[in-house]
């Protein structure tokens, strides 16, 4: 895999992404829904194998930026795009793209566990099953695997057949995570994978988010700001389908250098 | 001059909050610059009654920075602050600890301006011990100034003066020694105003301190011991 070099763009302002190694390029990224705009040429460098947290008030283009890095608004009637996502330099939009090939390679969890009703083990072995993966031990190994990198293991190892609906919503949460890995995937989409998770289900998912970044690249939308605080390495402030703010985190949630971003993370009116 | 815009959170309940939290520490700073005025007062012009007045009020004043540090907590976990809110928190955690510490620095010269008018001993070089004590003063007052209007110019203007009184002090010690060395028998009351003159020249410590968490919170710059005047320029 080529790594690109990173040089920060200017209207990110962000020195110290422009240090990192960086895996997504977002350059000049607009999209429609129709007749309304979306995102307006939106500039980022998402870096590899760290946490991006996306933060911003509903309709501000956050999932909709996400949904981009694996072309899910592709299936949007009336979706138009302008402007490129490169990764690891390569543009995702090229025509000779294979849009399932790459979301093997741009993994994405949502808002509300969707597993499919089948079996814990069928579950995580699913992507390689459509990859033709035949082999009985070689499933047994990925689905291990999947399910110990998902912090799951222990807590369903000797129930692997029974049927994933049966799990809780933390559980079931964390497995639809070890499908997602399962095909080792270079990035993990997020779109605002505990929201709808209890307190103790919610720390644990952000724990498993936390050990997966020393694998993957991973990209989260989030309403909850703390969360956005606690689990990321970098915050990018959308408002209205344009990038504000784009820092590390730390810089972000104690002296952002727009006041927008400030009167969002603070709730005062914008 | 800047806004934290406290006021426009949209929770009312958290604008009082941070709005009382600040209220609060100007009315602590009002005691504790009290406290030191008094305390000087009573050196110079051998008050007991006024020394006093200055130990009784430090527990007021200790009582202040129990209650505000436990609103700063109630906010801290209840709220949990971010950017600007974060900083006003931190500056007055930080501020109302140097506060309550120029209060107990107060109360000692006050202890020991009653040790020496009941002595019946006379306090050497007590114009320019005044003088010194103003000027301490001085700097709380602006320090706390700076605090309530968020002026960084104030609180590196107020910094800067803090080598002046440094100079007084040492120049005093000088002075101090000399007529200790040249009488033997003033060395004892002579030793009580040298404690005097620390706690001022501390006191002047504090207020940089204060002055240093103003531009902390106005500009999240932290300039603790680096040279603040290029600091504060730069932001």
């Amino acid at each position: 895999m080529q790594s690109t070099t990173a040089t920060a763009p200017d209207n990110t302002g962000d020195a110290q992404a422009a240090r990192e190694d960086i895996c997504l390029q977002v350059r000049d990224l607009s999209l429609w829904y129709s007749e309304s705009q979306a995102l307006k040429s939106v500039v980022m460098d998402i870096p590899r194998r760290r946490v991006t947290a996306f933060i911003g008030p509903s309709g501000c283009g956050k999932s909709t930026l996400l949904r981009c890095f694996n072309r899910m608004n592709d299936l949007v009637e009336g979706a138009r795009i302008e402007g490129r996502i490169l990764l690891d330099g390569q543009d995702i939009y090229a025509p000779s793209v294979r849009v399932a090939q790459l979301r093997q390679r741009i993994g994405m969890v949502f808002q509300k566990p969707n597993p499919f009703p089948k079996s814990i083990y069928e579950n995580v072995a699913y992507g390689l099953r459509l990859q033709g993966v035949k082999s009985r031990r070689r499933l047994d190994e990925v689905v291990e695997k999947a399910l110990r990198g998902a912090a799951l293991w222990d807590e369903v190892k000797d129930r692997l057949h029974e049927n994933a609906l049966g799990m809780s919503g933390g559980q079931q949460q964390r497995l639809v995570i070890a499908r997602a890995i399962a095909v080792e995937p270079e990035v993990l989409l997020l779109d605002e994978p505990a929201s709808a998770l209890d307190p103790i289900s919610t720390l644990k998912i952000e724990e498993l988010i936390y050990e997966l970044k020393s694998k993957y690249t991973i990209v989260i939308v989030t309403h909850n700001m703390q969360q956005a605080a606690r689990v990321s390495d970098y915050t990018a402030f959308m408002y209205l389908g344009e990038l504000i703010e784009h820092d590390d985190t730390n810089t972000i949630f104690t002296n952002p250098r727009e006041k927008m971003t400030e009167d969002y993370i603070t709730g005062r009116y914008g | 001059m800047t806004d934290l815009h406290i006021g426009e959170h949209i929770s009312r309940q958290y604008n009082e909050e941070l709005e009382d939290i600040r209220t609060r520490v100007l009315a602590m700073g009002g005691l504790v610059e009290q406290q030191l005025k008094n305390a000087v007062q009573s050196l110079v012009e051998r008050d007991t009654e006024l020394a006093a007045q200055v130990i009784l009020l430090d527990h007021e004043v200790n009582a202040m920075e129990v209650a505000i540090d436990e609103e700063c907590t109630t906010i801290l976990a209840r709220r949990q602050p971010a950017a600007s809110d974060l900083r006003l928190i931190v500056a007055v955690i930080k501020t109302i600890t140097d506060l309550e510490r120029i209060g107990d620095e107060a109360e000692r010269i006050a202890r020991m301006a009653s040790r020496l008018s009941e002595d019946g001993r006379s306090v050497k070089l007590v114009t320019r011990i005044a003088e010194m004590g103003q000027h301490v003063r001085e700097m709380v007052r602006g320090a706390l100034d700076a605090f309530a209007h968020l002026d960084t110019d104030k609180a590196v203007e107020i910094w800067d003066r803090d080598r002046r009184v440094d100079e007084e002090y040492e120049s005093l010690m000088r002075e101090l020694m000399t007529f200790m060395m040249e009488d033997p028998r003033t060395i004892p009351s002579i030793l009580e105003t040298v404690f005097s003159i620390r706690a001022l020249e501390r006191i002047g410590d504090r207020a940089t301190n204060i002055c240093e968490y103003v531009i902390y919170l106005v500009k999240g710059k932290d300039v603790r011991h680096t040279r603040l005047t290029d600091e504060a320029d730069d932001a």
